[in-house]
């Protein structure tokens, strides 16, 4: 019998714990694989968020920080610097990267710090309930904006690629979507260039998956996947940003 | 042991700091610490270690969980609005269970206060201070060479217990110029063997299986009876330190005290002028000195009350914060007064003086 398929030894043999049809286990999944085949998983350490991705500690089969919210790109900072040896990510929501921590990413990023940023955008909070992300398209109804994000008020999602991409440090930055086949493809050749070039001490760098969530959006996968293209993609367009490694 | 030098004393503790093996700072500018933070940028290059400059106190204080978690010397300091913004991360540094070491250079409060030499972190600082059940263990020098000496006793109890350890100086103690006295630096060698003893959970290098290990650095346990059996562990450790840790200095207590005086830190120097002036005019009256002020030496305290005290007097630069732990430790036996000075403003030994006589 050929094994054409198996978990990634940078995954534990943790069941996820996300809702069906979530795309944060594809994202975790893709990471892990891009570790295997760059074989760095015992050189690596990750910090994972708050969010619905919190269990990432346990999931990510390397050493493993939780963090405050939002405060991860500090936390891998202090991790970076007392062992430089290693190489350190995060995994990220939008209300954790983009919100409550919307310094700690600007500086680590200005800094250059040399690790590896994964950023999950599902325009919502997940783990509270559905609530407004910064994120959260315009007219979008959560269960605080349940008129719809009235930007007038609230202001417009912010679109933390470009926001990083003003500054001068970060030596990669590019945003990928989840929503099919060819895009996780896609996503996991970004993927791999992040942390190809964390291995080789190049300097920040930054992945940002246009993802959904199903559950807080009140619709099945499919359906959700559709609604993000339609409605995430526009906005957050996928793209490359900066690629300093092809320069 | 080295000769003396006169210095500072937030050059001083930094000093100690990187001779006792601390090679990772974090921190964000405030008054009256700067010279502390620019101690740092100058001298950690030379020492192959870490400076940063954080974009803020919330920042530095999870760089310090970062590299705690890594077990690794670590060390973070501000004044007390910057030490509002870290006491987030302290928590999760006492869930965690994370050495690290936190130095308070304390102002004057509420809100921004002042930038001078104050206790009104007291409360703060012997509670937890942020949110959840914990304790940090707090050191408050009333001299230069104490608050130097104090940085190896910090880095070792924060590693003993893995907890975090706080010095609550002042910004006078910060300022003032004292000769101070120096150990021996720790080796590269050495600092690698206090290191080690965290390897067994901390993040570091790994291997493949069947050596391979999964460190989780770690605060949430989502399952209330698991988060129970966790926090019941911490506060048999926090029983362990109070058992172990009270620190405090008895000045003049004898058996002829006719009043016992309490009092920490930069208070503290000032009640000691005045005992000396009242020595001299045949007044006989005693001191004891918190050096912990958490875990508050309560024993300690009662047992300074000698048979012909009459009274307690809590001398501190804020409303009354200490006084409540005085009150614990007498327990009744004797009334138990309070002077203060708030503001940032000192009182004189005179001023002592002439509280302690109204009660002789
Ligand atoms: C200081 C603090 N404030 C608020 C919360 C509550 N909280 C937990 S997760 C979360 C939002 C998570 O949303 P996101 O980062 O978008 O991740 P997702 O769950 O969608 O993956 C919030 C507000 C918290 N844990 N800590
Ligand atoms: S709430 Fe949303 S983001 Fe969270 S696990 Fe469920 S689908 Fe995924």
């Amino acid at each position: 019998m050929q094994v054409v398929a198996t978990r990634p030894k940078s995954l534990t043999d943790l069941q996820f714990t996300y809702c069906p049809g979530c795309l944060h286990g594809v994202a975790h999944r893709l990471i892990a694989e891009v570790m295997d085949e760059l074989d760095i998983r015992n050189e690596t350490m990750g910090v994972a968020p708050v969010g619905c991705s919190v269990f990432a500690y346990k999931f990510f089969d390397c050493d493993m920080q939780e963090a405050a919210h939002g405060r991860a790109p500090a936390v891998a900072t202090g991790m970076k610097r007392a062992r430089p040896d290693m190489h350190v990510f995060t995994y990220q929501g939008d209300g954790d990267l983009a919100a409550i921590g919307t310094a700690e990413i600007i500086h680590a990023a200005n800094r250059g710090e040399h690790i590896t940023v994964f950023f999950v955008n599902n325009a919502i909070y997940g783990m509270t309930g559905g609530q407004m992300a910064p994120t959260s398209l315009p007219g979008m109804k959560t269960t605080t904006s349940p008129y719809g994000r009235d930007v007038d008020d609230i202001g417009y999602p912010i679109r933390v690629c470009e926001l990083l991409d003003s500054l001068v440090a970060p030596f990669y930055i590019e945003r990928v979507s989840l929503l099919s086949p060819a895009e996780i493809i896609k996503a996991k050749r970004a993927v791999k260039k992040a942390l190809l070039y964390n291995k080789e001490e190049r300097g920040f760098t930054f992945v940002e998956f246009v993802s959904t969530c199903p559950t807080n959006w009140g619709m099945d996968p499919m359906k959700a996947r559709d609604w993000a293209r339609e409605n995430m993609l526009p906005f957050f367009k996928a793209q490359k940003f900066r690629d300093k490694g092809e320069e | 042991m080295g000769k003396k030098v006169l210095m500072k004393g937030n050059e001083a503790i930094a000093e100690a700091a990187i001779r006792a093996g601390c090679r990772l700072y974090f921190a964000y500018p405030i008054t009256p610490q700067s010279e502390l933070i620019e101690y740092m940028a100058k001298m950690m290059p030379k020492a192959d270690g870490v400076f940063v400059q954080a974009e803020s106190e919330v920042a530095a204080i999870n760089m310090v969980y970062g590299a705690a978690g890594c077990g690794r010397r670590v060390m973070t300091s501000s004044s007390s609005p910057g030490i509002s913004l870290k006491q987030e991360g302290i928590s999760y540094i006492a869930g965690a269970q994370l050495p690290a070491v936190i130095v308070n250079v304390a102002r004057g409060g509420p809100g921004l206060g002042d930038i001078q030499p104050a206790q009104g972190d007291y409360f703060q600082a012997t509670r937890g201070g942020g949110h959840g059940d914990y304790y940090v263990i707090c050191l408050a020098p009333n001299s230069v060479q104490e608050f130097a000496d104090m940085a190896s006793l910090a880095f070792d109890l924060a590693d003993k217990y893995r907890n975090p350890v706080m010095i609550l100086a002042d910004g006078l103690l910060g300022q003032m110029m004292e000769p101070v006295e120096f150990k021996d630096a720790l080796t590269p060698e050495e600092i690698l063997e206090k290191e080690k003893q965290h390897w067994d959970w901390c993040c570091r290098p790994n291997e493949d299986e069947p050596n391979h290990h999964h460190h989780e650095i770690n605060s949430l346990e989502i399952d209330p009876k698991e988060l129970e059996k966790h926090v019941l562990r911490l506060g048999e450790k926090y029983d362990l330190i109070r058992e172990n840790e009270c620190r405090w200095e008895n000045y003049n207590v004898n058996d002829d005290n006719e009043l016992l005086c309490c009092a920490y830190g930069t208070a503290s120097r000032i009640v000691k002028s005045a005992i000396d002036q009242l020595k001299e005019e045949g007044k006989n009256v005693g001191m004891v000195r918190p050096i912990s002020v958490w875990p508050f030496p309560y024993q300690q305290v009662a047992a300074g009350v000698g048979p012909k005290v009459k009274r307690v007097v809590t001398f501190e630069l804020n409303l009354g914060q200490m006084v409540e732990d005085v009150k614990l430790a007498i327990n009744g036996k004797v009334p138990v007064e309070f002077m203060g000075k708030v503001g940032g403003l000192v009182f004189t030994p005179e001023d002592v003086k002439a509280e302690i006589e109204k009660y002789l």
